[in-house]
C-alpha cells in the first residue's frame, strides 16, 4: 500500500471501519507523553492550575475565532486564526493533563464542552467581547505580554508537562505579542480616529488587568512547589514591556476604575463577567445537544 | 532487538510525508525525534512544529499506517514535547525542496541571551532570497500565513509572493 500524500492513507477505509480520524487512537494529545506527576505536588491542585492556565487559552482562542470573517483584511484574518490555533494547541495539552493530574481521566472535551461557567478558570481578561478591532488589539496587547512573561517563567516548572508546554508557547506567544505591538503601534501613532479608537480599547481593557496580578491560593501554593508562578512577580516586567508600546504608540495607560471582584472572587474563583455566558452559550452548544456526537 | 529491524523501521518512518507541506518527509522537516524495534514492536517519537499544529494527528496515523504495512506487529507512536521544535531541525535536504517548491527556508534561528525576550515594534529588512528569481530585494507583507509555520513575504524585483518558513 503506498499513497501520495498522508491524506489518501487516512482516508482509506480499514478493517475496523475507521475512516479518517475516528478512532485512531490518536485521538489524546499527551499520548506517550510521561503522566507521572511531581513528588510533594497536591495533584488537585496541579489539576486546577492546568485548567487555570488552559483555560485562559481556551476562552482567549474562542473569542479570536469570533473575528474570522470580519477581519479587517484577509492578512489580519490570517494572523487571528494562527494565534487562536496556537492558543488551542496549548490549551488541549493543558486541560488533558488536569484530567491526568486529578486522576479523574476527564479529557479535553470534557473539561471544554461540560464544564459549567462556575467550573471555568480563566482570567475575566480573556472572556470579554471587543468592541472593535481597536479592542481586540488593546486585549491581545496586554493577554499575550502577561501570557509571555508567565509562560518564560513556567520553563523550569516542577512539572514537566507545563514545562514543555510553556517552552513551546514561549516561541508562539512571541509573535502574538508582537503583532499586537505593531498594531498598537499603527492604531495608536495612526490618524486621530484610529488614536481614538485604540485609546478606547485601552480604557475597556485596563480595569480588567489588576486580576492578572493577584495569586489565587492554588497558585500561591504551587508556586512554593516550584511548579507555578506567582502573578504578583510579572508586573514588574509587563510593565516595562507596555510602556515601550505605549510610548512608541503615543498613547497614555488610562487611569481607570478596577473591574470590581464579587466578595473577592474573580475568574480564578469562577466568577466570570456577563460574556461568559453566552461565550459558553456558543462553545458548547454542539456538545450540549447532542451529547458524545462525532463527525 | 535486530539492527536490521531498526534500520528498516526508520526508513520507513522516514519516508512519511507532511501533509501540509508535502515536499518534505517528516525526517526532512527534523519532527522524526527517534525509531527504535524491538521484535517487531516499533516505537516512533515525533515533536509537534506548534502546539496547535493540526496535521499532528494525521502524521501520527500515517506513520503506524505504514510500519504496519510494512509488516511490525506493533506500532506505537509517541509524543516528545521537550525539547520544542526548532526551525533548525529542517535538514539541508529539507531546505532544498522548500526552495525548489517556492517556499524560503529559514535562516538560523535567534539565541536567546539571557534577559528580557526581544519585542519588536519594526520587523527587521528582510534578507531573503526570492525563491522563484533569486533576487534579495524582498519584503515580509505578513507575520503570519497560511499554516502555523510560515509567514508572507514579496519579491521587490520580480513581484512574485511566496511564504517562508518562520525561524524559531
Amino acid at each position: 500500500m503506498a499513497f501520495d500524500t498522508p491524506y489518501e492513507a487516512i482516508t482509506e477505509e480499514t478493517d475496523s471501519g475507521h475512516r479518517w480520524a475516528f478512532g485512531t487512537g490518536f485521538t489524546d494529545p499527551l499520548a506517550g507523553v510521561n503522566a507521572s506527576l511531581p513528588g510533594g505536588v497536591d495533584a488537585h491542585d496541579l489539576a486546577a492550575y492546568c485548567l487555570m492556565l488552559g483555560d485562559d487559552a481556551l476562552i482567549m482562542s474562542h473569542r479570536l475565532q469570533q473575528w474570522l470573517a470580519k477581519a479587517p483584511e484577509l492578512e489580519e484574518e490570517t494572523a487571528l486564526a494562527n494565534i487562536a490555533l496556537d492558543l488551542l494547541g496549548q490549551a488541549r495539552l493543558l486541560l488533558t493533563r488536569a484530567g491526568q493530574a486529578d486522576a479523574t481521566g476527564r479529557t479535553e472535551d470534557d473539561f471544554a464542552f461540560t464544564r459549567t461557567e462556575r467550573e471555568f478558570r480563566n482570567v475575566r481578561l480573556a472572556e470579554i467581547s471587543d468592541a472593535d478591532f481597536g479592542g481586540l488589539i488593546a486585549r491581545l496587547l496586554v493577554f499575550s505580554t502577561w501570557r509571555l512573561e508567565l509562560n518564560e517563567r513556567l520553563r523550569t516548572s516542577a512539572d514537566p508537562v507545563i514545562a514543555a508546554v510553556a517552552a513551546q508557547a514561549v516561541k508562539e506567544i512571541t509573535y502574538h505579542r508582537d503583532y499586537a505591538a505593531q498594531w498598537t503601534i499603527r492604531l495608536g501613532d495612526g490618524t486621530d480616529y484610529s488614536h481614538e479608537r485604540m485609546a478606547a480599547g485601552l480604557a475597556a481593557v485596563v480595569p480588567l488587568t489588576p486580576e492578572l496580578f493577584e495569586p489565587s491560593a492554588v497558585e500561591q501554593r504551587l508556586a512554593e512547589a516550584g511548579v507555578a508562578v506567582d502573578p504578583s512577580d510579572l508586573r514588574p516586567a509587563f510593565e516595562l514591556v507596555i510602556a515601550q508600546v505605549l510610548t512608541e504608540a503615543g498613547l497614555d495607560w488610562p487611569q481607570t476604575s478596577v473591574v470590581a471582584s464579587v466578595s473577592g472572587q474573580a475568574g480564578r474563583d469562577g466568577v466570570h463577567t456577563e460574556a461568559m455566558g453566552y461565550l459558553l452559550a456558543e462553545l458548547q452548544s454542539l456538545p450540549r445537544a447532542l451529547p458524545g456526537a462525532t463527525w | 532487538m535486530t539492527a536490521g529491524g531498526s534500520t528498516r523501521a526508520r526508513a520507513v518512518a522516514a519516508a512519511v510525508p507532511d501533509p501540509e507541506l508535502p515536499m518534505l518527509t517528516v525526517e526532512d522537516l527534523g519532527i522524526l525525534r527517534d525509531v527504535t524495534e524491538h521484535d517487531g514492536h516499533v516505537v516512533v517519537a515525533l515533536t509537534p512544529t506548534y502546539s496547535g499544529c493540526p496535521a499532528l494527528r494525521e502524521i501520527q496515523l500515517d506513520v503506524a499506517t505504514r510500519l504496519s504495512a510494512a509488516g511490525f506487529a506493533g506500532v506505537e507512536v509517541r509524543l516528545q514535547l521537550s525539547p520544542p521544535w526548532s526551525a533548525d531541525w529542517i535538514t539541508a535536504e529539507g531546505r532544498r525542496k522548500l526552495t525548489a517548491a517556492g517556499i524560503a527556508p529559514p535562516h538560523a534561528a535567534p539565541h536567546r541571551a539571557e534577559g528580557p525576550i526581544p519585542l519588536t515594534l519594526t520587523p527587521p529588512p528582510s534578507t531573503l532570497a526570492c525563491p522563484a528569481c533569486g533576487a534579495t530585494r524582498t519584503e515580509r507583507t505578513a507575520a503570519f500565513s497560511g499554516t502555523a509555520c510560515k509567514d508572507l513575504y514579496r519579491c521587490l524585483a520580480c513581484a512574485e509572493p511566496f511564504e517562508h518558513i518562520k525561524e524559531i
